[in-house]
This record gives C-alpha cells, structure tokens and sequence, in this order.
C-alpha cells in the first residue's frame, strides 16, 4: 500500500510570539518547505480613514500617532506637511530643525526595535535587552519634550506643541556620544556572528524588478541594491542641508537583497542618522515655535499626496478637502501594508523557520498594516 | 523629467476620448481624469513607453464622492442616489523622478473598473482594500475579496459615505 | 562506602537499597534542579543588563520554591483529543531517563549509585528514554506544532548521540575501562593527571594525546548541549517559531517535571563531560584531608570539587544559551553529520594510533 502525502496548512495565528502583533499566516507546507503563504490581516482595524472623516485636522494628529506606534513622530510629519502644503503656510526654521531632529531620533528607536526583536526571533535573547536599554534613553529625550513616551500628539499643524527643553541640546549631544560605541556592540554580537550569517544570508532574497514592482520601499527596497531615499530623492523638509550617505545592501556575505542586507542598512542607517541629528544640533535657530499655527485649520478644496521617508518605508498621505475643517477623505499608504504583500512571493521554497527571518526583516507594524 | 501637462498632451494624442479632463485649477496636484474602462490600457501604455517609464505605482485609493442625491432609505436612513465613486492613482517614475496622478469614476450603482495588477503588482492589496471598503469591483483582478474586515461581514463597505452599522455580527452587538 | 553505612544502621539489604536510591534524588537532584533555575535566571539577567529576581528572599533564592509551589496548584488539563495514556506517562519517561542516568555517575568516592562495570554505557542506553519520551508527548498532544517539536528534537538527540559515543570510544580506548569509578579514580593526584592533559601515565604518550584530547572534549561539549535541547540547539523549544514545542500543552505538576528533567540532564551530562576529562571527583590541588591527617575529610571534599566542576559546566552551558542565537533544523543536522561526526571519527582513528605506541 502506497503512502498518501499530502500538503499541510500550518497556521502561525494572531496569537504568536514571532509575528509582531495580531497577524496570521497561513502556511501551505510539503514537510518543511513551504508553497505560499497567505497572510490574513485586519485583526487590528480601527477605521481610522473613517474616524477622521469626523473630526477637525488637528484633531486628527493623535490617530494617525497610533498607526504605526513605534514611529510616531514619523507618522505626524507626514501628515501634518500635507495639510500645511494644503493651507500653503510656511513654518518657522526652527521648527523644521526641531522636526528632523525627532524624526531621526525617531529613526534609530524604531530600527532599535527592529533590530532587537529581529534577534530575539532568529533566537538571540541579549542583543534585544540592550536596543531597549538604548531606546529607552531616546525615550526619554522625548519625555522631556513633549510628555509622552510612545505617541506624542507634537508635531501640530503649522509648528509644535510645545518647543525644547532647556536641557534638550545637551541631553541629545550625550546621548550621541554615548550611543555610537554601542552600535559595534551590536555588530559584534548579531551582525558578525557566524549563526545570524547563517540563518539569515541568502534567505528570503528580494530581486529589485520585483521590489519596485511591488511598491516596496524604505531598507527593504535599499537592501537590494537599489539606492532610492524620500530624503534625497524628493526632498521634504530641509533635509537638503544635511550631509548624510544612503547605505545600500551589496551582498556583503550572501545575495543582494537578502534577510542579512535588510538588516545590516538598517545598522547603517542608525550611524547616518547620527550624522544627521549632530548637523541639526550644531545648526539649531531661535525662534518661536508656535507663531505659525493657525487658529483654524480649513484647508481650500483640493487634494494632497504628501510622503515621508518612514523609518519603515514610504508614507504617503492622500488628504482630500472640501472646504471644511473635517478632512473629506484620508487614505494612508502605509509601508508596512505594502510589504506584507510581498511576503508570498518571497518566501516560496523556504522553510518555516526562514518564514520568521523574512518577516523580521521585513519589519512591520501591524497598527500600521491594519490602520 | 515632465510635468503633468506635458503628460496629459502625449495621453491625449494617444488615447483621445479615453481621457477626460486635465484638472490643475485646484491645490495641490494637477490630476488627470480617464474613462474607467480604458484605465489599464493607459496604464499599460505608461509603464512602458521609453519616456515615461511610471515604473512604480505609490498609491491606490478609493474615493466617495457623495455627488449623489441625498434620498431616504429603506428603514429610514440616508442612502445618496446616483453619483460616483472614484480611485485615484498616484504614479511614479523612479528614473526620471516624474509623478502623475490619475482619477477615474465609475457610477455607484455599478462601480466598476478595470484592474492595474497585472501591471503592478503593488495594486493587488490596495485594490482590495478599495473594493472592502467601498464596494468598488475590480476586473480581471485575481483575487477580489475582503482583505481588512472579516470575511462575511455582509452589511456593505464601511468607508461610504452612507454607511450605517448593523445592530448584530454573529450575536455580537456591534454600537456599544 | 555509604551502601554499607546504610546496611549496618538498618541491617536490612533491602532498606538500604532504597534509602541508597533515593539519596541522589533528594539531597542532590532536587535541589539542585531548584538552585539551577535560579544561577538561570541571574546569570541570563546579568548578561542582558539588568538584576533578576531580588525581592523573593534575598537576591532572589526563594523564587524558584515560590514557582513551584504555584505550578502544583495550576490546573492539570488534558485536552478530550489527546491520547490520555500515553500524554500522562511522556513526561514521567522523560524524568525517568534523566533521573536513570545518575545512579553510575560517581558523586565522591564514597558514594556512587551502582558501582557496574558498565558505567558509561548503562548512561548512554537509558538517556534513550528521554527521546521515547518526548515523541510521546508530542504525538499526543494533538498539535501541529507540538508535533513538528517533538519530530524535530528525537531527530536532533538521536544524530548527536552519534559523536558523543565516538569520543566516549576514544576515552575507553585510552583507560580500558567502562566503569566511571575506576575512571575517576585513575585521575588521581593533581590535575595534571586529568584525561583533558593526556592522562596519568607520563611519558611521549601523554603529551601527544593533549591537542586531540581537547578537540574530544569540544566534540562532547556541543554534542551534549544539542541532547540537552540547550540553544544553539532549542529548535524543539523554539519559543519564535513553535510556541513551546513538544511540551506545549503541558501544564502544572507534569511541565513542572518536563522543566526539571531539562535542568537535572543538564547537570548530568555536565557530570559526565567532568568525569571523562577532567577528573571526576579528584581534587586539582591535593586533599586538605591529606595535609591534616583527617581520613573522613577526603569524601566531602570530593564532593564539593565535583559539584563544583559539574556546576561551572552548567554554567558555560547557561552562557553559552544567552549569548548565541539558534541554529535552523537543517543546519544543526548539517553540523552534526557533516562535520562533528567525520572529526570525531578521524579523532578516534588517531588516538587509536597513538595508544598503540
């Protein structure tokens, strides 16, 4: 009698230590090689794009801190460029420093993150308790300005909420002192070690036809060769003033475009965004933080796409406006929306355990994919 | 590089009634109204031709207009009648650094517009999401279901306009 | 020695026995596994920057009593689908195999469980208890995941026994013995007489021995870390992929045992490693009890210096988890076949050779 084979359905389900928050994968497998995987979002939709049809645009800001939770400087930046390109008011220089300044220290917690959950997932556990030692001054930095830890409501339109700390320059001056020795820490343990080489080089290798094809932006799309950065190419804000390198992934000790170059342009660009915070500190104007902030926001009848270089990707805002202080229609594109989509493609032929090193290196947040 | 005008003459010459309007009268982005069932043949034809070269799709939304007629419905609620619904596409081009945006609009009664995936695989999601949450059907796409609300959820697409939520989802009460 | 002490107390064969058997289990293993959990937690703590549990008696002592006295009382479910018999016995067989194997171990030279002449290789026969152990309780805990665990630990424990026996081949070809006692007694005199330096014979022989007996050594060292389920060898408890692997499903009393075979094989196999090379119980100094003219002193003082070896290899053990990531399913196999199993036998081949001289 012959033996039946047959494909198993493995579910990684919401519930999972490895998958970043409520995501499920469905997994075809033959034995330990899998044929597709089909990923099933939506358990954390808060109908955002409907929530801000009914409030005010200010109002807005601290929704859209909460989709992508653990950049959310970030999220507000892009939002609040597209509603002052609407209303076509011009902040104040010291406010455009103040804003790249927390979006790059912003930057590095989110990478920090990244990069810790990334080894506790490939198995090792120290690497990640010393990103959040970091991460946890950074956070500070940011308790000291605004209040708040995680999801700030600080960047308003037309300013900030409140303007720096008094101890701010000096706090952030050390904490860049302190931080760049760790970085070849963190090289030494994870990105040289000769297990993470093996566990993530030549997996999950993401060709860059492919890449742009699928809308893929952010360290993905730079991990595969391809040297493409929001900052430079379509510059916003004043990031034109800065001096700062885009790394890219060069097949160092596998593919082009592998889980191992993900990972390393995100070490990278934590060192570039060391640079760039140095630059912004040394240069920082006076000014008045909020002189520029409207009484109300009513944007004439129009449409917007404004995008950001998030620490994840490309964020794209589409912000439609009738006339009147709600927003008609706010669509966010979200990076990490787009990347789960490329998950099937890429994970063809692998095995279940390479399914967990592609999806860290992807780096997704699900309050960002479900919105 | 070229700017949309110089875009909508090339699409113009090429496709001639398929395209619209060319809208620039507005903030912030010039945008390019087309016929919703010629939508992936301009596609096509944008992706590669050697000049235009739109070899990334950024964005894909969906759009209530509420142009419709506001009229009563069936357990008393507001419905809108007639109108459209719309999907914008933002467009780039990473050699030349160029962006475009187009508008089609499909009548709400029978939404439907043909699918960008084969050209883009990045549509496929956003397509879904498009159809979910406003109901727009999408031909010749591959696999057009529900991608961020649960599967069955039978009581319309949340994000138009005239949305009501229902009083029950498998005995779960649903307005708290 | 102490089988007799317990026959002239009770003057019964049979008493003596039992109290001989069931020594190791309370006044050793217990507590042990109990202390271990503990220098787990601190030294995990320590390394990742931080303290460990401090409030629960100080520094901390009390936490593991405090666990297990919350694991007794958890709920014992067994789920209508699983196989009831034989997800009831799993982690008895898995405490059975681990629990078997110290009674050849010698602790001092005063007491060893069963002083056969078969040491060595009754341990390596009933540590197979441990694979039984854990397929049954991953074939009924009627879960994917378990199963998927369970497949791939007996898979993983069955390819490392492999080099673990050739370097055990090596040491028996060197003293010609199986029996653990007589081993830990050859080791005599300071630890330059330790199997990990050649042996105590001086001459050519000892010296040419040291390089491959240190490659020996490496070989049992990682071959026993991959038996014991210990990172860079946890795919079966692969906390990312598996949730918890075989021993998923397990709750109270029965995890609580499953959780205390991992830490009692792991002191096992660190005895074994300690016996074979680096002198089982001998002291690597000379006896206090030597220098005082006091005869009893000589046994504790064993004891002390083997529970010492055997916990500072507990301890690289526990270093070497928090430190390192973790090996994939195919490469830990790749490992093992491709490259332990051709260096210990090409090892093997070698001292071989060179015991002839």
């Amino acid at each position: 009698m012959a033996l039946k084979t047959e494909q198993m359905i493995l579910n990684m389900g919401p519930q999972h230590p490895a998958t970043h928050g409520v995501l499920r994968l469905e997994l075809e497998l033959e034995g330990e090689i899998i044929q597709s995987v089909q990923p099933h979002i939506g358990y954390l939709h808060r109908c955002f794009e409907k929530h801000a049809e009914a409030m005010t645009y200010p109002q807005v800001i601290p929704y859209v801190d909460r989709m992508d939770y653990l950049a959310s400087m970030y999220n507000e930046f892009g939002y609040v460029i597209g509603v002052e390109k609407l209303l076509g008011i011009q902040v104040p220089e010291r406010v455009e420093y103040i804003r790249v300044i927390m979006g790059e220290l912003q930057r590095i917690a989110s990478h920090l993150v990244a990069i810790g959950t990334y080894g506790m997932d490939i198995g090792a556990f120290t690497p990640f308790l010393y990103c959040f030692r970091d991460r946890e001054k950074i956070l500070s930095l940011f308790e000291m300005t605004c209040g708040a830890r995680l999801l700030y409501n600080y960047f308003w339109v037309g300013g900030l909420s409140h303007d720096l700390h008094p101890d701010f320059v000096r706090s952030a001056k050390e904490f860049v002192k302190y931080f760049r020795p760790n970085i070849k820490e963190l090289n030494d343990l994870l990105t040289n070690n000769r297990i993470f080489i093996d566990r993530t080089a030549n997996v999950g290798v993401l060709p860059l036809e492919t890449a742009i094809n699928y809308g893929i932006t952010g360290p993905n799309l730079r991990g595969s060769g391809f040297k493409w950065d929001l900052r430079k190419d379509d510059p916003y804000s004043i990031y034109n003033k800065f001096d700062f390198d885009i790394p890219t992934g060069q097949g160092l000790v596998g593919t082009v475009g592998d889980c191992w170059d993900r990972y390393y342009v995100r070490i990278q660009e934590m060192e570039q965004s060391l640079r760039i915070i140095e630059q912004a500190l040394d240069q920082l104007p006076d000014g008045d933080v909020t002189s520029a902030i409207p009484k109300r926001v009513k944007p004439p009848i129009g449409q917007v796409y404004s995008r950001v270089e998030n620490p994840k990707g490309e964020l794209g805002y589409f912000i439609i406006s009738d006339g009147s202080v709600n927003p008609f229609r706010i669509k966010v594109r979200g990076p990490s929306f787009v990347h789960l989509g490329v998950m099937n493609e890429i994970c063809k032929g692998h095995m279940v355990a390479d399914v967990i090193a592609i999806l860290g290196s992807i780096d997704i947040v699900l309050g960002e994919v479900d919105r | 590089m070229k700017n949309p005008e110089e875009i909508f003459n090339i699409l113009k010459e090429k496709f001639g009634d398929a395209i619209i309007e060319f809208a620039s009268s507005q903030p912030v982005d010039p945008f390019i109204t087309v016929k919703p069932n010629e939508i992936d043949k301009i596609c096509r034809f944008l992706f590669d031709n050697d000049e235009l070269l739109f070899d990334s799709l950024m964005n894909l939304s969906g759009v209530d207009d509420a142009n419709g007629k506001k009229a009563a419905g069936q357990n008393g609620d507001n419905i809108i009648e007639g109108g459209t619904l719309s999907v914008y596409y933002h467009l780039e081009s990473t050699k030349f650094k160029h962006k475009l945006v187009l508008k089609t609009s499909a009548p709400r009664e029978n939404p439907e517009v043909n699918s960008v995936e084969s050209i883009w695989r990045h549509a496929d999601w956003h397509e879904r999401e498009a159809y979910d949450l406003f109901g727009i059907i999408f031909l010749n796409h591959p696999d057009l279901r529900r991608i961020l609300m649960p599967y069955d959820w039978e009581a319309g697409h949340p994000l138009r306009k005239d949305y009501k939520n229902p009083e029950f989802y498998h005995g779960m009460k649903v307005p708290y | 020695m102490i089988y007799n002490f317990f026959y002239s107390i009770t003057g019964s064969l049979l008493i003596a026995d039992i109290i001989q058997s069931l020594l190791p289990l309370f006044i050793f293993i217990l507590p042990f596994a109990l202390f271990a959990v503990w220098l787990e937690r601190k030294v995990s703590a320590h390394m990742q920057d931080r303290l460990g549990p401090m409030r629960v008696g100080s520094h901390g002592w009390l936490q593991t009593i405090a666990d297990i006295m919350k694991l007794v009382q958890k709920e014992d479910i067994v789920a209508t689908e699983n196989d009831k018999p034989l997800f009831n016995i799993a982690p008895v067989l898995v405490f059975v195999g681990t629990y078997a194997a110290f009674a050849a171990i010698p602790f001092s030279s005063a007491y060893i469980g069963s002083n056969i002449d078969l040491g060595i290789f009754f341990i390596i026969a009933v540590s197979g208890f441990v694979v039984a152990g854990i397929l049954m309780a991953g074939w009924s805990s009627n879960n994917k995941y378990s199963l998927l665990g369970a497949m791939r630990s007996a898979a993983q424990i069955i390819s490392y026994e492999i080099p673990t026996i050739l370097v055990i081949i090596t040491i028996i070809m060197i003293t010609g013995t199986l029996n653990l006692n007589t081993l830990s007694e050859m080791q005599t005199g300071h630890f330059w007489n330790w199997m990990i330096l050649g042996g105590p014979q001086l001459g050519i022989v000892k010296f040419l021995l040291i390089p491959f007996m240190i490659i020996g050594f490496v070989i049992i060292y990682i071959s026993t870390l991959a038996e014991v389920n210990r990172t860079p060898f946890d795919i079966p408890e692969a906390e990312s992929e598996l949730v918890s692997g075989y021993h998923t499903e397990y709750t109270g009393m029965k995890f609580a045992m499953f959780f205390l075979a991992e830490y009692a094989n792991m002191f096992a196999v660190s005895a074994i490693v300690t016996v074979l090379f680096f002198g089982g119980y001998q002291s690597p100094i000379g006896y206090l009890g030597n220098l005082l003219h006091l005869k009893w002193l000589i046994p504790i003082e064993q004891l002390f210096w083997f529970t010492t070896k055997g916990i500072f290899f507990v301890f690289v053990q526990m270093w070497l988890r928090w430190t390192l990531p973790r090996l994939r399913v195919d490469q830990l196999m790749a490992a093992c076949w491709k490259y332990l199993i051709p260096i210990a036998f090409v090892n093997l081949i070698i001292i071989g050779l060179i015991t002839l001289l």
